[in-house]
């Protein structure tokens, strides 16, 4: 009983509000300490000269200057970034759905397969995937052997070649499209049957109910992995570590990597802090174009008001 | 329908199905079977599954590491990493959902959008000045930096905390009325009443807690320079470099043993984890 009085001592208010901040007080603590005021001191290391040992030097606008005028690598790997994250997000997502149509169908066995094709991408990021991926592709590797079997003795040296070393990276995020696959078959189990009983018969195509049911009906779901996965992409980090090492000739040599070079081998700070701030300018701006291109594409349903 | 042709697309269904998901597998059971397979056999057989001469060698020559340090290292390191890791994410996460859940205050949507927006941040606008922060308290090559923020809500933590929000905003208020009536406080709420209710969420993000505190690759390398204090992944790392050793049967050995755990907890949580992204979209 005494507990109670003490609740009631307090005014509602004041107590919730006391509660409401002690119980998020250590994400709040993180939040401000780890996340907001790094965000905002890189606004400030990224217009500084700064190695860690001596005090950061201010600079103006020079990182930027050299950045875009002065730095080829820089140039390189922002294409090769863009190319990378253009090429994979979709054919990602084209895999992604494919298979989730496949699976969202009345056979046996569904959650095994769904499972089976979900493996690959709990393994994930890992270094010895990508350890894996590397000596799959390598001169003596699975692919190589698999080609002289069909009767294509190549011997293509896929990761030493510059216009095949990215397409392994590419095949690897690809390979792994099993989280945006299971999103995409939640989203396909809430379109009421019923849409799909109509068209049947109309006798609507399989193509026509595909555009004009499912895609529409998808939509919100297609915005939110696209989304997701374009963020991925543009900073992915552990698989060209470790498959490529950038390489050859710079051409997987993606943005964060680059960004981990300057800044952790290099000990460039400011200068990694000026391309931390124009990646996420860069992703901000991606974001919002996909959101402001999503009141054209996608459907909300008004009742569920979702 | 004719059965006759039912069963045909059926059979024609399973045979397309099974076959994407062979070739989707079949890079994870080559590294398997490399591993058991002889020195001479590794490459000499490379598209075979099944070793002719079945050895357990490379996973005892692996286990020796490197530099004297040996892999029961750098497993302890990535358990301590994983184990407070999870722990830690968890118990911080469950206990700022029920506030945001729970608890009307002043600033909570302020502070809930907040969260949400950092669910799309890249790390890399925070690595640099975390970097330099743990720098000046003096904790690189500790597991302090990898440590606290999973203490503080932050490293991907959001995605928990906002799928153990929606989840308490499932259970009835009238649990809570009934414990106010009782006399129990707001923290006798959140342990008693409201913990033991969200246990599937706490399990789903135990899970990907630990996946995402295995794999990690960028934190630790950053921050751990001993190779004393290497996790595996870091260790694989060095231990994998083309440039350093060849003995591929033990890369390939460590390799996939390192993946053992990940797919140990993957089959006996499955459902959670489906589930887990199907609802909120957590990155596997």
């Amino acid at each position: 009983m005494s507990a109670r009085g003490k609740v009631r001592a307090l005014p509602k208010r004041r107590e919730n509000l006391l509660m409401g901040y002690f119980f998020i007080s250590p994400w709040l603590l993180g939040f401000i300490g780890l996340t907001l005021i790094p965000i905002l001191s890189i606004f400030y290391l990224g217009f500084t000269s700064y190695d860690i040992f001596s005090a950061p030097q201010f600079l103006g606008l020079q990182n930027f200057k050299k950045m875009f005028t002065d730095d080829p690598r820089y140039a390189q790997s922002v294409g090769a970034t863009l190319y990378f994250a253009f090429v994979s997000v979709p054919l990602k997502l084209f895999f992604a759905l494919a298979v989730a149509m496949l699976l969202n169908t009345k056979h046996r066995f569904i959650g095994v397969y769904r499972a089976w094709f979900y493996a690959p991408s709990i393994l994930g990021t890992s270094v010895a995937v990508a350890v894996m991926w590397r000596e799959i592709f390598g001169s003596d590797g699975l692919i190589n052997t698999f080609l002289s079997a069909l009767g294509y003795d190549v011997q293509i040296a896929w990761l030493g070649d510059p216009t095949f070393a990215i397409w392994t990276l590419i095949l690897l995020v690809v390979w792994q499209f099993g989280s945006p696959m299971l999103i995409f078959l939640a989203g396909l189990k809430q379109i009421p049957k019923e849409l799909y009983e109509c068209s049947y018969i109309d006798g609507a195509s399989w193509w026509r109910r595909f555009v004009c049911i499912t895609l529409p009906m998808l939509s919100p779901v297609v915005f939110f992995n696209l989304i997701m996965q374009m963020i991925f992409q543009l900073t992915v980090f552990t698989q060209p570590f470790i498959v490529t090492q950038g390489g050859p000739m710079g051409t997987t040599n993606f943005y964060a990597l680059y960004l981990y070079r300057r800044a952790f081998e290099s000990f460039q700070m400011g200068y990694g802090a000026a391309m931390a701030i124009i990646l996420v300018l860069a992703v901000a701006a991606f974001t919002g174009i996909i959101f402001k291109s999503g009141t054209f594409w996608v459907h909300y349903e008004t009742k569920e008001g979702r | 329908m004719n059965p006759l042709r039912k069963t045909i697309g059926s059979l024609a269904f399973h045979l397309l199905v099974a076959g994407i998901g062979l070739v989707m597998i079949y890079p994870i059971l080559w590294l398997a079977a490399s591993s058991f397979k002889s020195e001479t056999e590794i490459w000499r057989t490379v598209s075979s599954l099944i070793p002719q001469e079945f050895t357990l060698k490379h996973y005892s020559n692996g286990w020796k590491g490197f530099g004297g340090i040996t892999f029961t290292t750098f497993y302890k390191n990535s358990l301590i990493y994983a184990g407070i890791g999870t722990l830690a994410a968890v118990a911080t996460s469950a206990f700022v959902a029920f506030g945001f859940a729970r608890i009307p205050f002043a600033g909570k949507r302020f502070w809930f959008t907040g969260m949400l927006i950092t669910l799309m941040l890249p790390v890399q606008i925070q690595v640099i000045p975390q970097y330099i922060f743990f720098t000046q308290l003096g904790w690189v090559n500790t597991f302090y930096p990898l440590l606290l923020p999973r203490f503080l809500g932050q490293a991907g933590q959001a995605f928990f905390i906002f799928m153990m929000v929606q989840f308490i905003r499932t259970i009835p208020y009238e649990l809570d009325e009934a414990a106010v009536m009782d006399g129990v406080g707001r923290i006798g709420i959140f342990s008693r009443i409201i913990l033991p209710l969200i246990k599937p969420a706490l399990v789903t993000s135990g899970i990907f807690s630990f996946y995402w505190t295995w794999a990690d690759f960028l934190t630790p390398l950053i921050y751990l320079n001993s190779p004393e204090l290497y996790t595996v992944s870091v260790a694989l790392r060095t231990f994998a470099d083309p440039s350093g050793t060849t003995d591929w049967g033990a890369i390939f050995a460590m390799s996939f043993l390192s993946l053992v755990p990940v797919l140990i907890v993957f089959f006996l949580f499955q459902r959670h984890i489906v589930e887990g992204i199907s609802t909120t979209g957590l990155k596997g």
